[in-house]
């Protein structure tokens, strides 16, 4: 980062460092929340649809987790991929793939917790008519997730939300390294401590910036969706 | 729908494997934050890199997490200052060998209006001194970091006993040299920095440098290639390329000449047997 | 080459169904055969709702039995139910019929159904931009996807205007003649006048009479169905 540029400046000229900083926010947190939803809707659906012994204690953690320190999330995925832990000869530790996989833990429980509450209020309405045609689990499932879809997409935003905001975890698995795991949140940090306040703070503004962005396209995206699918 | 996330899988799998592939001529060093905020790696890595391809990336965490760091395999090559902590690093195997690379010093900074009167000192121990009798607050790092280790020595060397001062005018907050600046500017106290650190920072408020120059303040860095007998998985040949270069006159040169307003940071001495 | 079994007779024997404390149906015991319309009448709160329920298959009596042509348990696929609110997936009136379509039916055959209850124009409308009786009339459409042997319908056309209700009527009229066992509640006498072939009476739970129509409505069997068919309020 220039010394005393502010990070208006960075952005207008198109300063490439920032860009690539920009790039890696958004890629690590899009693809952990992609990734939280692959298998958190899912999960989410069958916490919805079925009763086993010991369900009621699953949702309830579940939702609990939504608010997981993410520090204690990075420290936990840090001991997992760290040479030394059980999942180090995959020699992920202080890469962008670590800090994926420590978002998507992260995000997960928000995704799951959210989107069982959504399918289980939709089963309500649908049982009957779907017990009616006789539909089959997996096909319930299925249905109730393409049905659910607008709220569901809610649900990823609130999961990018959580990941694009949060530093602690990524700080933790991604070593904040200059030009290859270093985020809008971790620079932020790293500007602060450096006592370049004009900066981080001029950081943090384009980082707000970017999640309205994000958000108010899926908004469009489910504006139009909706127009069309009544 | 099943054909959609099917698509959404497969772009992700993608990008998992990309990144990882490109980055294979690279090395991970553990070093500190004091070094990563001075702004010297971003003047020497380009220059290592140019040489030997070699991308050189920089963890900075505190000296005992850096070390740690190494311990566990997850760096190539640790880049500290805590002599010490070094040596039973490599005696417990877990480096090969300690080279010294440079040192830097420590400035005791605090409020220009200078409770304690210590400006202009030679003596950091009498400094400290005065700093307790007066009960001026002091700001530590907290963090077992090389500085903060450094900072309780000279309390030690002082015959000053802390545990009776902390939580009143001595405060411990447990994080970097930056915060610590941060903190220290914000409450107009007195704290123990290292001139690297303080010279890039930016939020100085009312502080200023107060008391310099004393031996007792030089700072000594040192590079140990983690020991790939204890993690296979060390890149050998590119990190003692990387330390090789550090100790070489090359090298030393480059770190001599990284300048912050015409001012020199860091002084190279790999040749200095007992440093 | 033997097709599924059939599901008439569908027996009812002294079936009682219990929510908590509440009997919502009482002993009974009923016979629903083939031939034309069955209509289930009665005061609010009388069961009529709840016995479509237990003989479509979907709630499980708490006491008594129950038998589809001769057997306890059936699969369930000679049977369809039409809803006084039918849910409609979020996706074309077209895909809601598509959707119910079993396996060797293709899209032809869907919108054979749709032109069957008049709907062929809006095949492309989403299903849940529909008026409400259009909405119901799609509801037919998917029930039949099966050609289903009975049709259970709970108080169909409770929320809909004139016009949509003779356009209801009319379907299941067609769908009686077309050979499919009708059994449907009602809460509009007028209506089971039109359509009934038999009348089964509930009160609390209990059925009081179950008759041919024209019996019924000329000559009640009990001073209930005569106050009810009065219009006097049955307590």
């Amino acid at each position: 980062m220039h010394d005393g540029a502010s990070a208006f400046s960075l952005v207008l000229e198109g300063d490439p460092t920032l860009y690539a900083i920009v790039r890696l926010s958004l890629m690590v947190s899009l693809s952990a929340t992609a990734l939280a939803g692959l298998i958190g809707f899912p999960l989410g659906a069958l916490l919805a649809l079925t009763r086993f012994p010991g369900r009621n204690i699953i949702v309830v953690v579940l939702n609990a987790f939504m608010g997981l320190p993410p520090v204690v999330v990075g420290l936990a995925v840090f001991l997992l991929l760290s040479r030394s832990g059980p999942l180090g000869s995959f020699g992920l530790l202080f890469t962008p793939q670590a800090m994926i996989i420590a978002q998507a833990v992260l995000v997960l429980p928000i995704v799951a917790a959210l989107a069982r509450q959504t399918i289980e209020d939709l089963w309500h309405e649908y049982r009957d008519e779907l017990t009616a045609l006789r539909v089959g689990p997996l096909r319930r499932v299925a249905t109730l997730l393409w049905d659910a879809r607008f709220s569901l997409v809610t649900v990823l935003l609130a999961g990018f939300g959580r990941a694009a905001a949060e530093v602690g975890t990524v700080m933790i698995v991604g070593g904040n390294i200059d030009g290859f795991t270093r985020t809008m949140t971790t620079a932020i940090a790293l500007e602060t401590s450096k006592g370049d306040l004009p900066l981080a703070v001029g950081l943090g503004v384009v980082l707000i910036a970017l999640v309205v962005a994000v958000n108010a396209l899926a908004w469009g995206v489910r504006r139009i969706g909706e127009i069309r699918a009544g | 729908m099943v054909s959609r996330r099917f698509v959404i899988a497969a772009a992700l799998a993608a990008t998992l494997a990309t990144p990882a592939l490109a980055q294979d001529k690279s090395i991970v060093v553990s070093s500190t934050t004091s070094t990563q905020d001075s702004g010297l790696f971003g003047h020497i890595l380009p220059l290592f890199k140019a040489k030997t391809g070699i991308d050189v990336k920089v963890v900075s965490q505190g000296t005992g997490q850096a070390l740690d760091t190494g311990r566990r395999g997850d760096a190539d090559v640790v880049f500290v200052h805590a002599k010490a902590q070094e040596e039973k690093f490599v005696a417990e195997g877990y480096g090969v060998k300690r080279h010294p690379v440079m040192y830097n010093d420590f400035i005791l900074v605090g409020p220009k209006s200078d409770p304690a009167g210590v400006k202009g000192g030679k003596d950091i121990v009498a400094a400290l001194t005065a700093i307790k009798e007066k009960q001026a607050p002091f700001i530590s790092r907290g963090d077992k970091s090389g500085t903060h280790t450094a900072e309780l020595n000279l309390w030690k060397a002082a015959g000053i006993d802390l545990a009776a001062a902390k939580g009143s005018w001595y405060k411990e907050i447990g994080q970097g040299m930056g915060a610590a600046l941060n903190t220290a500017s914000a409450s107009n106290a007195y704290v123990l920095a290292d001139r690297g650190t303080w010279l890039s920072f930016k939020n100085r408020g009312e502080l200023a440098v107060l008391v310099e120059g004393d031996r007792r303040l030089f700072n000594q860095y040192g590079v140990i290639l983690v020991n790939p007998e204890k993690h296979a998985n060390v890149k050998k040949e590119f990190g003692q390329q990387f330390i090789d270069w550090l100790i070489s006159p090359e090298g030393q040169a480059a770190i001599a000449a990284f300048k912050i307003n015409g001012e020199q940071l860091f002084y190279p001495n790999a040749n200095d047997a007992g440093a | 080459m033997h097709g599924p079994a059939s599901d008439l007779p569908v027996e009812l024997k002294e079936v009682s169904c219990r929510f908590g404390d509440v009997a919502v149906l009482d002993r009974v015991t009923l016979s629903l055969r083939p031939g034309a319309p069955t209509l289930l009448v009665g005061p609010n709160g009388s069961g009529k709702s709840t016995l479509l329920r237990i003989a479509m298959g979907l709630l499980p009596p708490s006491g008594g039995t129950i038998a589809w042509g001769g057997r306890p348990d059936s699969d369930g696929t000679r049977r369809a139910m039409v809803f006084q609110r039918p849910v409609m997936l979020r996706r074309t009136a077209l895909a809601n019929v598509v959707y119910a379509l079993p396996a060797g039916r293709d899209r032809s055959h869907a919108l054979r159904l749709l032109a069957r209850v008049g709907l062929e124009r809006l095949a492309d409308r989403p299903a849940r931009r529909l008026s409400g009786g259009e909405q119901q009339r799609l509801a037919l459409a998917r029930a039949l996807a099966r050609d289903p042997e009975i049709l259970f319908l709970d108080e169909p056309t409770a929320s809909l205007d004139p016009a949509a209700t003779k356009a209801v009527e009319d379907i299941v009229r067609d769908t009686a003649a077309a050979g499919v066992k009708i059994v449907m509640a009602s809460h509009d006498l007028g209506q089971a006048r039109r359509l009934a072939g038999d009348v089964v009476f509930l009160v609390r739970g209990r059925v009081l009479e179950h008759a041919p129509a024209e019996t019924f409505f000329a000559k009640p069997g009990t001073p209930q169905a005569a106050a009810f068919l009065r219009g006097d309020l049955v307590i």
